[in-house]
Formats: C-alpha cells, sequence, structure tokens
C-alpha cells in the first residue's frame, strides 16, 4: 500500500482515536448531541491537526528537545485561535453550539499526541496525511455518535424528523448519561467483533501516550506493576 | 455570600465538571483504579485549578482585556497553567516534601487535563468576579474530586465480578460513569 494512503488507513481504522485508543473523549461525549455538532467538531479538530502537524513536521529540526512540549502547545494553540475566529466569523450557529468546546480543542490528547508520536519525526507531507487520517477518523467516530444519540434523543438525524408521530424520543439520550451510554455501547460493540475474530486485545481504558500529560497516569501506573 | 455558595454548590454538584461538563475525562477514566491515586489527584486538581482560576482572573483583567487581546487567552491561560504548574511543583518539593510526595507524579499531568483550562475560560465567559472565579475553581476541584473517587470506589466493586467479556475494560466503566450521571441530573433541581 502508498505509503501517503497507509497513514490515511491508520488514522481513520487501524488507530482510530476515538474508538481504539480512546483519546479525545472529552469532547467525543460533550458535542455528540447532535449529528451536526459532530461533523463540526470532527472537522475543526481535523483542520487544527494538519495545520499543527504540517507547522510541527517542518520546525522539527529547529525545536530543541528541551523546550519541543511547550513549543508545541503554543503552536497547537495559535491554530485552535486562528479555527476559533473563522468559525466564530464565518458559522455563527456551530461556534454558539460548540461554545467552550472550541477553544478546548488545545487540550485535546489526540493533537499532542500526533505532534509528539509522528509529526516530530517525519516529514511534512507524511505528517499532513496523518493529521488528515487520524481528523477524518475522529470525525466518523464523532457523527456516527452524534446520529445515534439525535436519533434515539430527539427522533431525528441531521435535523430531519423521522420517528413517526405518537413515538416519543427516548430523551435521556441527548443529556449527558446518554453520552457515556452511547460511547460504551460503540467500544463493547468493537470488543465484541475483536472477541470474534481474536485479532487483538480488548479496548484499555486510555491509550498510553507519553506526549498526553493527562492521560499518561495509567502508564506510569502499569509500569510500576511490570516492576514490581 | 450566599452567592458565593451557590457558586461552590452550583460548580461542584449541580454542573459536575467531569459528569455534566465532560472535562477532565482523560484523567477521570485512566487514574480511578485505585481510590488512593483518585484522592491524591483529586488534591492535585483542586490545588492547581484554584491558583489558575485566580491568576487566570488576574491576568485577564488586568492585562489581556485593557489593551484588547481578548483572542489571545487561549495561548496565554495554556501557557500560564503549564508554567503555574511547574512553579506549584517545584515550591512543594522545597517548602512541604509530604505534599510534593502524596501528589507526585499527578501534579505534572494536571496540565493537559481540560478541566483547568476550561474553568479558567468559563470564569472569563461568565463575568465572574475574582473572588467568584477562585470559588468557582474551588467547587469544580471538589467536584472532580467526588465524581472520581466515587468512581474509583465503583471499580474496586465491580473488578471481581463476571462482567460479558466484550464490556471488560473501558466499556463498563464508561456505564457506571452513565450511572453517576444520571444519579447526578438529580441535583439539577436543588434549590435554594
Amino acid at each position: 500500500m502508498n505509503k501517503y494512503v497507509e497513514r490515511l488507513y491508520n488514522g481513520i481504522i487501524r488507530e482510530n482515536p476515538t474508538l481504539i485508543l480512546m483519546l479525545g473523549m472529552c469532547p467525543t461525549l460533550a458535542v455528540s448531541t447532535r449529528a451536526m455538532n459532530g461533523i463540526g467538531m470532527g472537522l475543526s479538530t481535523t483542520a487544527v491537526l494538519i495545520l499543527s502537524n504540517l507547522v510541527i513536521s517542518l520546525l522539527r529540526k529547529h525545536i530543541p528537545d528541551q523546550v519541543r512540549l511547550p513549543s508545541y502547545i503554543v503552536i497547537v494553540a495559535s491554530m485552535v485561535t486562528v479555527t476559533e475566529l473563522l468559525i466564530e466569523a464565518y458559522l455563527p450557529s456551530l461556534y454558539e453550539a460548540l461554545g467552550i468546546y472550541i477553544p478546548l480543542i488545545v487540550v485535546n490528547c489526540i493533537i499532542l499526541g500526533r505532534a509528539e508520536a509522528y509529526a516530530s519525526k517525519n516529514p511534512p507531507v507524511l505528517s499532513v496525511m496523518d493529521g488528515l487520517g487520524m481528523g477524518i477518523g475522529f470525525t466518523i467516530a464523532l457523527t456516527l455518535a452524534g446520529m445515534v444519540r439525535e436519533l434515539l434523543g430527539n427522533g431525528s438525524i441531521f435535523g430531519y424528523s423521522i420517528l413517526p408521530s405518537g413515538v416519543d424520543p427516548i430523551g435521556i439520550f441527548v443529556q449527558p448519561p446518554g453520552a457515556f451510554l452511547v460511547i460504551a455501547l460503540f467500544i463493547a460493540i468493537l470488543n465484541g467483533f475483536h472477541i470474534r475474530t481474536r485479532q487483538r486485545h480488548l479496548v484499555e481504558s486510555t491509550g498510553c501516550d507519553r506526549a498526553c500529560g493527562a492521560c499518561a497516569a495509567p502508564c506510569e501506573e502499569k509500569k510500576g506493576e511490570k516492576d514490581a | 455570600m450566599t452567592n458565593l455558595i451557590l457558586i461552590i454548590v452550583g460548580s461542584a454538584l449541580i454542573h459536575n465538571v467531569v459528569l455534566n461538563q465532560f472535562l477532565g475525562i482523560c484523567s477521570f477514566l485512566g487514574v480511578s483504579k485505585q481510590i488512593k491515586a483518585s484522592l491524591s489527584l483529586g488534591g492535585a486538581v483542586i490545588f492547581v485549578i484554584t491558583i489558575a482560576s485566580a491568576v487566570a482572573h488576574l491576568l485577564y483583567t488586568y492585562l489581556l482585556a485593557p489593551y484588547g487581546m481578548d483572542y489571545m487567552k487561549t495561548i496565554v491561560f495554556i501557557l500560564v497553567i503549564a508554567a503555574l504548574v511547574q512553579i506549584v511543583e517545584m515550591f512543594l518539593k522545597k517548602t512541604s516534601p509530604a505534599i510534593y510526595t502524596a501528589l507526585g507524579i499527578y501534579l505534572p499531568l494536571i496540565t493537559t487535563n481540560c478541566a483547568v483550562l476550561g474553568v479558567a475560560l468559563t470564569n472569563v465567559q461568565d463575568g465572574y468576579s475574582f473572588i467568584e472565579s477562585v470559588f468557582s475553581g474551588f467547587g469544580t476541584g471538589i467536584g472532580y474530586t467526588i465524581a472520581i473517587v466515587l468512581l474509583a470506589s465503583i471499580r474496586t466493586r465491580i473488578r471481581e465480578e463476571a462482567i460479558p467479556e466484550a464490556f471488560r475494560g473501558a466499556p463498563i466503566v464508561l456505564i457506571a460513569a452513565a450511572l453517576m450521571s444520571i444519579a447526578f441530573m438529580g441535583f439539577a433541581d436543588l434549590s435554594f
């Protein structure tokens, strides 16, 4: 397989950031109340991922190793600010719907994770493809979760009501508990599939990615268990 | 005074940072394997969120707002939080080794905890005063600690249960979180 296409496949299927690595759970749970919000959030994150991967890959030989994480954070934060201003100007309704979660793209583990694990070691074009693949994988997962939640909780998909009158939607699915439930079911279905085909072990509770501070704790724990 | 109590109860229980706002989910799912570790992380989060809310508020009111640099707040806040965590870590290491060993590895992990940045940003959005920001940060930290310690207790209980194979690992933890979230929805009817 072409190495550029391989990057896309890797991001969408093999290492899907949401469903396999379980990174970036905050926006996944928070904005998946509507399918449209899922697409909007997914595409915003994709834009930031591609831009930050490109810049970091171009600067990879100039950023000293000791200050690389702060440098990455500044680059990512700048890209997020640019994206936020663009959304505010051109898509005000999406800006309303996503609210605080747009600036919070900065602390999305997927972005820093890809910067550290991929863009800092690979040439620009490959890094952009990697960002694109990861972004599409994230968008697909978010949109699927949004569709399921919108259908069950609101009786519609992409804003079009499809439930026959007289059938009441289950309101809890567009409320916070519904987010946890739907994502839990998604991962359980994937787990069931993996058990049947025996391809891989079960999805762990968080991906072990050094770059993501908040996610590194379980890795430290695992290291400790091995040492003990 | 009632206003401040309302802010604390509101941010700790009614709009619980994890179960209602979905901030800090990463560490909420990752660290909640043991009650002790959860308590330490909760302590570190309360500490950092309270200080970060105060510093972010001061910076915003006296530096960003007067010069019309409102759009810089995301970049400034994330840098301040990262630096702050470092300073707090060094300060604790020197002055109180006991607290330092208790919070241990959890302090540096807080930099990318979206709850800290989230609270700093919502404080600005809601137009809170200095005292209100500090209390809202503190309440959020308390809410985070309550949620993660409860989840850790649930996880120690279900560890030995015969869970269907596909639901082992992440799914059962998320379902436990969903049930907790339903319970916390009850707080929405609190009225004073």
